[in-house]
């Protein structure tokens, strides 16, 4: 069962450059793992280390506290390439609980919100405002649909609503899909013949 | 209500219609599936006391994390790593368990997903198709709507064979006019990713139309729909035509005798009503479509070999430039080539590697370029091998390998080495893709096997005797 989404107040991280795709996220030689622990060591592998494994000292991602700094502000459209799950899974387990775009991929889309990690697409405007101010705390307000820095004026931003209450309530996705399964087995019945 | 080929595949498969609050219930026909997106959904699965609902639905193979080098005297395949080793090794056991078929080792079936699920019959026109790779979107090529899903999603069509889904937008992509010799469904694909921008199709399941995709062999087909995620779209989808039916009659899983005729007619049905109105449409001149390269780090970074490389549009076009190598203004045609990959569920397929054999016939990989030739499939390696291509490439000086994804991944220990410069046949020319530091050009097998001989990018039709361009 996942856990609720609490709100969610916190400094960014900015990457702005745009097309980060899932190879940069999380480099495919990691990939070999049968579990989905301990990816947060892979997240942005190459962008943090040399070939020799030792760490960039001048890479973003090396000099933050990532309990600080909770919150990805991304380039425009972020995650794309690959299916891989693991792109939210090594976010998540590295410190972030948000990403925010002007434009994120479906895909990982689809994956960052069955793994807790909020996908958020906003304007320009939006965008440029949240980076003109990394240092400052935004608040994510998933249940008012709002990010709220300082005292500027509230952002609203909208998440698909089942997702959003699966992520308010911490509601199992496949748990309810198995609670279809009578409906699914009546439409096998109906339909076998025609695609079998 | 007229129809688009895509809403008529998704109406076939809701189980229970999407609301304002919840996601549809799509029923999903075949899943298939690999080594490296399934394990921790076998876990999810098992964790919750579950069994693969189908497992007649589900098929596996091992295709990402498998050498491409055959086993070494003493039986041992040499696997880059453990952790290679103890996937395959995974999958073989959660197929076991459940009871799924899986082409493994021992297979003549085996392939990379996208190149065996048509192969064997398992993709057929009018089906959902998903699998936990974003470049599900081949299997479209039938008249099948599908696309790639995370291991989460994986886990929900194990224990379900359904996905929760709301219904993507629909977009046309007409492709008019008549290809010029050379040009292959490689440089299609290219050139239409070039022109919708690498986030160009998000949101969308794209329908190819036109002549010019018309003309494409199923193979081509394939191509141009494999691709159809570097434009950011869910899928890519092409109506059955009568070279549709002909390449599916009398493969395994198809229907056989009057179960395929009725079939076939069935599936002829699968194709936009006149009128039927997408939510976005762009047409593309085919006759005007030159053998493609990319410059980039993005697939739509890309443009007819030899032109040249265009300014930075901004710091992202800056850094890709700088990664790669290559300036502003200048063609990239004058780099020297360090390695050549014809492989992957894009270009693996027979008529891929006739087409770089077809170059490379009687000629040599110049010296100082690795190529290396990667069949999709156990099914393409016979058939190459019965053709003699193997000797081909041998004699030119490539290597001949066994199928996987191999370079086009790099995950299996095949892989373009830092800084070296590399001209594939795989889809993603991102940053290290191909390996930490590697350069990637994404071309067609005529172009892969022609910047072989000529040891920098070249335009295939340089070394095609037929090929005259207008
Ligand atoms: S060949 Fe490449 S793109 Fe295709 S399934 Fe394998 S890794 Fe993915």
């Amino acid at each position: 069962m996942p856990e609720a989404f609490q709100a969610l107040t916190s400094k960014a991280v900015v990457l702005s450059q745009a097309n980060i795709d899932t190879d940069q996220i999380i480099p495919a030689r990691f990939l070999t793992t049968t579990s989905r622990e301990g990816l947060g060591k892979a997240a942005f592998y190459d962008w943090r280390y040399e070939t020799d494994g030792s760490p960039k000292p001048e890479a973003v991602l090396n000099r933050i506290d990532p309990a600080e700094r909770r919150i990805l502000l991304a380039g425009p459209n972020f995650a794309c390439g690959s299916s891989r799950e693991h792109a939210p899974w090594a976010l998540v387990d590295y410190g972030f609980q948000a990403v925010i775009s002007t434009s994120i991929a479906d895909i990982f889309t689809s994956n960052a919100l069955k793994t807790g990690l909020l996908p958020i697409e906003v304007n320009q405007a939006t965008w440029d405002d949240l980076a003109a101010f990394p240092d400052q705390p935004v608040t994510i307000d998933l249940e008012a649909g709002e990010i709220r820095r300082g005292n500027a004026a509230p952002t609203p931003f909208t998440v698909e609503l089942f997702a959003r209450r699966c992520l308010l309530d911490g509601v199992d996705t496949l748990g309810w899909l198995q609670a279809r399964l009578p409906d699914i087995a009546a439409w096998e019945a109906a339909h076998e013949m025609e695609t079998a | 209500m007229r129809e688009t080929l895509f809403d008529k595949v998704w109406n076939r498969h809701v189980v229970t219609p999407e609301t304002v609050d919840t996601p549809g219930v799509l029923y999903v026909d075949l899943h298939l599936v690999h080594e490296v997106t399934s394990p921790q959904a076998f876990s999810e699965i098992e964790a919750r006391g579950l069994a693969v609902r189908r497992p007649d639905r589900t098929f596996a193979t091992l295709d990402h994390s498998t050498p491409t080098l055959p086993a070494g005297a003493d039986g041992e395949r040499p696997y880059v790593t453990a952790a290679a080793r103890s996937q395959v090794e995974r999958l073989e056991a959660n197929c076991a368990r459940h009871g799924v078929r899986l082409a493994g080792w021992d297979s003549d079936d085996r392939g990379v997903v996208h190149v065996m699920g048509p192969e064997l019959g398992l993709t057929r026109p009018g089906m959902t198709v998903v699998c936990g790779d974003s470049h599900t979107a081949t299997h479209g090529a039938f008249g099948a709507l599908a696309f790639g899903i995370g291991t989460s999603e994986v886990g929900h069509v194990l224990a379900t064979q359904c996905l929760l889904q709301r219904k993507p937008k629909a977009m046309r992509v007409t492709v008019t006019g008549r290809l010029q010799p050379g040009v292959s469904g490689k440089d299609v694909a290219l050139a239409v990713i070039a022109r919708l921008g690498f986030g160009g199709g998000s949101g969308h399941v794209i329908e190819y139309a036109g002549e010019a995709v018309r003309s494409l062999d199923m193979e081509g087909r394939m191509t141009v729909c494999n691709m159809s995620i570097e434009a950011g779209a869910r899928a890519g989808m092409i109506a059955p035509d009568v070279v549709t039916i002909d390449w599916l009659q009398g493969r395994r899983h198809v229907p056989k005798g009057e179960a395929f005729g009725r079939a076939a007619a069935d599936w002829l049905t699968l194709r936009s009503d006149p009128g039927a109105v997408f939510d976005s449409e762009i047409e593309i001149d085919g006759a005007a479509i030159r053998p493609m390269a990319t410059w980039g780090t993005t697939p739509d970074a890309g443009s007819p070999i030899g032109t040249l490389v265009p300014a930075p549009r901004d710091a992202s076009d800056e850094k890709a430039l700088a990664y790669m190598g290559f300036a502003a203004g200048e063609a990239t045609t004058g780099h020297p080539v360090d390695v050549v990959f014809v492989g992957s569920c894009t270009n693996g397929r027979l008529p891929d590697l006739r087409a770089a054999a077809e170059v490379l016939r009687g000629r040599k990989v110049s010296p100082g370029v690795r190529m290396l030739v990667v069949p999709g499939s156990e099914a393409v390696r016979r058939d190459a091998e019965a053709e003699g291509l193997d000797r081909v490439f041998i004699e030119a000086g490539a290597e001949w390998r066994l199928p996987g994804c191999s370079m086009c991944i790099a995950m299996n220990g095949d892989f373009v080495a830092p800084g070296q410069l590399a001209v594939s046949t795989s889809n993603r020319n991102f940053e290290g893709r191909q390996g930490k530091g590697a350069r990637t050009i994404l071309a067609s097998p005529a172009t892969a096997a022609a910047s072989a001989v000529a040891g920098v990018l070249r335009d295939p039709r340089v070394y095609l005797k037929e090929a005259v361009d207008a």
